[in-house]
């Protein structure tokens, strides 16, 4: 099979679809690769070094009408004098590159009526499975790292804080909000360079790892989560917002960098930095706005250029990762090669509808619009390990060194399942306790039975619901209070207490009340210990 | 009017047990909960006590006065390491308080008929099994008797005859009238003593905390008994609430070990013959066990981002609890984030890790259970195993001739750098060689766990801080 990389024909766009790395690796799965003359030239890869690597350079026509699969980086456009590239693709042909199918009817349209396969790697679920092809991801790492460069590039001082001869300088202030892969990347940039860094989230969940990479996490005194799917936060409720608001407004006395990466798929973009705070910030500081594409989330930006208002600088460039491209090109080619491996090579190569990474990828097949996929389960963000694989019902293929808990017959229920479930051993309990039941229930009253079976009938109910409720109540302590548990019940136990006490109460001086009394001592020193264990236990566990 | 009130204290009681239980279904609400157990207790007492007439009021203010101040003592000198050991003797006494009940109320013939008898039987069956099954799991866990399961030729058959006769002795005990029966009572409980010390004997040291859940269970099912005996619902509910709670315990524990609840108790490691000396020959892994030393461990700790600890019953014997928690702040203090692994069976109780790391004020969110810490293990740069062997035992996932075979373990080999701190070479409880020591990433500290944390922590201090710009 044959895989073309064209030149990139959209303004200012400096990216390859594959560095010489990567048509390497497309060649050990088995693909041709030929790659139009000059591709790579604005991201510095001479033909040269594709042909090094094995490629072989083509004109455009060529890569585009002539390939199997083509790579691409942005979209398909319209080119100037009314051609459009979709309509060089080879009919029936497959192409993979960024779409954002959700602004790209027209483009969609096109597809769909010269029969192109499309994948559109901005679709590419943002499960564990498929991280090393999402290329949003290392995109928005690059577009992250890039904003601080350009920030650092206009404003007038040091990051790191300089004690000099000539005087202290104080270190630069960085706010960034959103903490997504870019805001992470910015975070790990503007701390490598010296600078404070602080950073806002609506996902509680991102504490740790803002933490983690040096920056302090600031937050609103608002319990709401703003957990929303796929690694993306989701539109808050207005108190938040205002709270929200009333806390930029403070940062900004204060800021000299504002990097904002606030998305939310398929909206525009908040609005989370106004004019009042760019006009609070001091002049010289400058505002990167990482959202520009989708409107911007700071009032001013204007999508693209660098503008100035107040004083404050606010750069609103939509092409971080281009100005990257060197790195960016070898990147995104390196997901692409996981994608193409992830469709089975050259040999295997197949559009797999059950295969959800591909599947949710799919735009157009066969003269079909496949886009948007069937609804899934959404699975939840990687950002909390622990829940996240507890909620995602297709638990996406577990580690293969739990195998043997499979094969091995009966095995367990995952321990997190277990209590929803019945045990076996349940089951059998309560089969028996109905044999019991029906088999006094048929025995015919009048052949002399003890009049005390009703009573016992009577009993026997308040017991099995018992049973029940303290099956329903137990499986929900937590494993760390297994032995408060223990000891809570062992000193309920001691209710028996109760039994010594009506003994030796009613039968008053026999044998049995002696009896009695003892067993109220007995039970006692259980009901007092125990309670009393638990407390000295409870009392330790603390946050 | 005096059975209602008692009626409406019972049933305000069986619901603050209740309340109790849900309590402790977490960390915030469980003193709560313990608070309305006692309650609960209050409640029941009292209005057992007012509404029967107080003609013997002297002796049960005295048995109630003595045994709480025993029970108070006991509870208030137990260190924490010995929980698991009151908890098992605490549950004797719950049998031998059941036994004493039943036998009572066969003395004072308040009832008759067939029902009734089978109820004080029944009752006194399941109490003495208690009895003497916590007692030895007391002295088990005590260390007065070996760990190691006692294994009697025919061992199922004894159980059998045992049960069998109990049987049989109820029959002729229904067919006597009055207290004619009372030898066939003694009789039976002494088979019933029996019989709960062999189960109890022959299950091993390692599933301990399945016995002791078991017994927990037991002496639930001992107090329902009794109310069905004395057609008293308090006692019937609340012991069958104690019996699930137990039932649930001893299910989550199978199930941690992977093997079904009948072969905890009627198996005992080692019994499927000739299977456990296989891995010597097959398994016998290769390569050299690595030792290291206290500086070197100190080294890797004190450049680690990310550690893990797993604690065994070797830190509860070494009560190297607070010693753990002191290296642990260090080390949170030098930026690492340091978490701990907890195995649903480690320790010889349900939950006995959590109990100690809370004594020693290890904050509890940084407490993880097993399925939660799992994935994170290879990312993780130091892994501490302290006094713990099975639960981390790579054999269980490998092996299929280890007795402990799909038994889920934490997967310590998957980190970068793995220490196991061990009194010896010898085996764990299970008797199990361990393929982990012999790993490329897994080093030996061997001594002491106290002796070997004292070190650690000392020369973790006498290390500079790390500083906040390095």
């Amino acid at each position: 099979m044959k895989i073309g990389i064209p030149r990139e024909t959209h303004p200012g766009e400096r990216r390859v679809a594959a560095s010489p790395a990567a048509v390497a690796r497309y060649l050990k799965l088995g693909f041709e690769v030929t790659v139009e003359a000059d591709a790579g030239a604005g991201a510095s890869y001479p033909d040269e070094k594709y042909i090094e690597a094995g490629a072989s350079i083509v004109s455009g026509d060529a890569a585009f009408g002539e390939s199997d699969v083509v790579l691409k980086v942005r979209a398909p456009r319209e080119l100037e004098g009314g051609a459009h590239e979709v309509d060089r693709i080879r009919e029936g042909a497959t192409l993979i590159s960024f779409l954002f199918p959700a602004q790209a009817e027209d483009e969609i349209e096109r597809l769909r009526a010269r029969g192109i396969t499309t994948l559109a790697v901005d679709q590419i679920p943002r499960i564990t499975r498929a991280q090393k092809m999402d290329a949003l991801s290392s995109t928005a790492n690059i577009a992250g790292y890039r904003a601080v460069v350009e920030a650092s590039n206009e404003f007038g001082s040091f990051f790191t804080g300089q004690f000099t001869a000539a005087g202290k300088v104080p270190p630069a202030r960085v706010l960034v909000i959103g903490a997504g892969v870019a805001g992470l990347a910015a975070i790990g940039a503007a701390r490598g360079l010296g600078a404070i860094v602080r950073a806002f989230d609506t996902r509680e969940s991102v504490r740790d790892q803002i933490k983690s990479l040096g920056g302090e996490f600031l937050t609103v005194q608002i319990e709401e989560s703003g957990e929303g799917g796929g690694g993306y936060a989701k539109t808050m409720s207005k108190e938040f917002i205002e709270a929200e608001m009333a806390l930029f407004r403070e940062q900004a006395k204060d800021i000299d960098i504002v990097i904002t990466t606030a998305l939310i798929p398929g909206k525009k973009a908040p609005t989370l930095w106004t004019k009042d705070m760019v006009e609070t910030m001091r002049p010289g500081s400058v505002v990167v706005d990482l959202a520009a594409e989708q409107g911007g989330n700071c009032e001013g930006t204007v999508p693209g250029e660098r503008t100035v208002v107040d004083g404050v600088v606010i750069l609103g460039y939509t092409d971080l990762a281009s100005r990257m491209a060197n790195v960016a090109s070898d990147l995104y080619g390196t997901n692409l090669a996981h994608l193409l491996d992830e469709l089975g090579g050259a040999e295997g190569y197949s559009i797999d509808h059950e295969n959800e990474v591909v599947r949710c990828a799919l735009i157009t097949e066969k003269g079909e619009i496949m886009w948007p996929p069937p609804k899934r389960p959404e699975p939840t963000p990687a950002a909390k390990p622990p829940e996240a694989t507890k909620a995602a019902p297709p638990a996406p293929a577990r580690p293969a060194a739990k195998a043997p808990t499979k094969s091995h017959g009966h095995g367990p229920a995952e321990p997190s399942e277990a209590a929803g479930k019945f045990s076996p051993l349940s089951i059998v309990f309560m089969v028996v306790l109905a044999a019991i039941w029906a088999g006094l229930r048929l025995q015919p009253t009048a052949s002399g039975l003890d009049p005390k079976a009703g009573e016992f009938l009577q009993h026997l109910t308040v017991f099995v619901l018992a049973c029940f409720v303290g099956w329903q109540v137990v499986w929900n302590v937590t494993p760390a209070l297994h032995t408060p548990l223990m000891s809570v019940t062992n000193a309920i136990s001691g209710i028996i207490v109760v039994g010594g006490l009506l003994l030796a109460t009613a039968e008053a001086g026999n044998a049995a009340a002696w009896v009695g009394a003892i067993a109220v001592l007995f039970a006692t020193i259980n009901v007092v210990g125990g309670f009393q264990v638990t407390r000295r236990m409870l009392r330790m566990f603390r946050k | 009017m005096e059975t209602g009130l008692r009626t409406a204290a019972y049933i305000a009681a069986t619901i603050l047990f209740i309340l109790s239980l849900r309590g402790l279904s977490s960390q915030v609400t469980a003193r709560k909960g313990n608070i309305y157990g006692m309650l609960g207790m209050g409640i029941a007492i009292i209005a057992t006590l007012t509404c029967s007439g107080l003609d013997a009021f002297v002796p049960i203010l005295i048995a109630l006065v003595v045994g709480g101040a025993i029970g108070a003592r006991m509870a208030q000198t137990v260190a924490m390491t010995a929980m698991p050991q009151l908890v098992a003797l605490l549950h004797s006494f719950v049998g031998l308080a059941a036994v004493l009940v039943g036998f009572a109320t066969y003395l004072a013939q308040t009832k008759t008929g067939s029902v009734f008898e089978i109820e004080i039987f029944v009752d006194v069956f399941i109490g003495a099994i208690t009895l003497t099954g916590s007692i030895l799991a007391y002295l088990k866990l005590k260390g007065s008797v070996s760990g190691r399961p006692l294994l009697l030729p025919g061992r199922h058959l004894l159980n059998l005859v045992l049960v069998t006769s109990a049987v049989g002795l109820g029959y002729l005990f229904v067919q006597g009238t009055g207290t004619e029966g009372l030898w066939q009572l003694i009789a039976m409980s002494l088979i019933a003593c029996v019989l709960g010390a062999h189960l109890v004997a022959a299950i091993g040291g390692a599933d301990m905390p399945v016995v002791v859940s078991m017994l927990n269970s037991y002496s639930g099912w001992t107090a329902s008994a009794a109310g069905f005996m004395l057609g008293n619902d308090l006692l019937i509910v609340t012991g069958a609430l104690v019996g699930s709670s137990g039932a649930i315990l001893s299910i989550i524990m199978c199930r941690a070990m992977n093997r079904s609840i009948w072969n905890v108790i009627f198996g005992g490691f080692g019994s499927d013959s000739g299977k456990s000396p296989a891995p010597s020959t097959d398994a016998a892994p290769e390569g050299d066990i690595q030792e290291t030393q206290v500086d070197e461990v100190v080294e890797r700790l004190a450049a680690a981002k990310s550690v893990v600890i797993v604690p065994g019953y070797g830190m509860a014997v070494a009560r190297a609890q607070h010693k753990v928690h002191e290296m642990t702040e260090i080390l949170r203090d030098r930026g690492a984030n340091v978490r701990f692994a907890i195995h649903p069976v480690a320790g010889r109780l349900p939950g006995h890790m959590n109990v100690l790391l809370a004594e020693a004020n290890v904050p509890y969110d940084i407490v993880l259970e097993m399925d939660e810490i799992n994935d994170d293990l290879p990312d993780t740069d130091v892994v501490l195993v302290i006094g713990a062997n099975d639960i981390v035992n790579p054999g269980a996932e490998t092996d299929e001739s280890s007795p402990i075979y799909g038994m889920p373990v934490l997967q310590v080999w998957e980190s970068r750098f793995v220490v196991i701190m061990k009194r010896s070479r010898a085996t764990g409880y299970a008797g199990v060689d361990n393929p982990l020591f012999y790993r490329d990433s897994a080093h030996m500290l061997f001594g002491d766990a106290g002796t070997s944390m004292d070190g650690i922590v000392a020369e973790l201090r006498a290390m500079a801080p790390a500083g906040a710009g390095a």
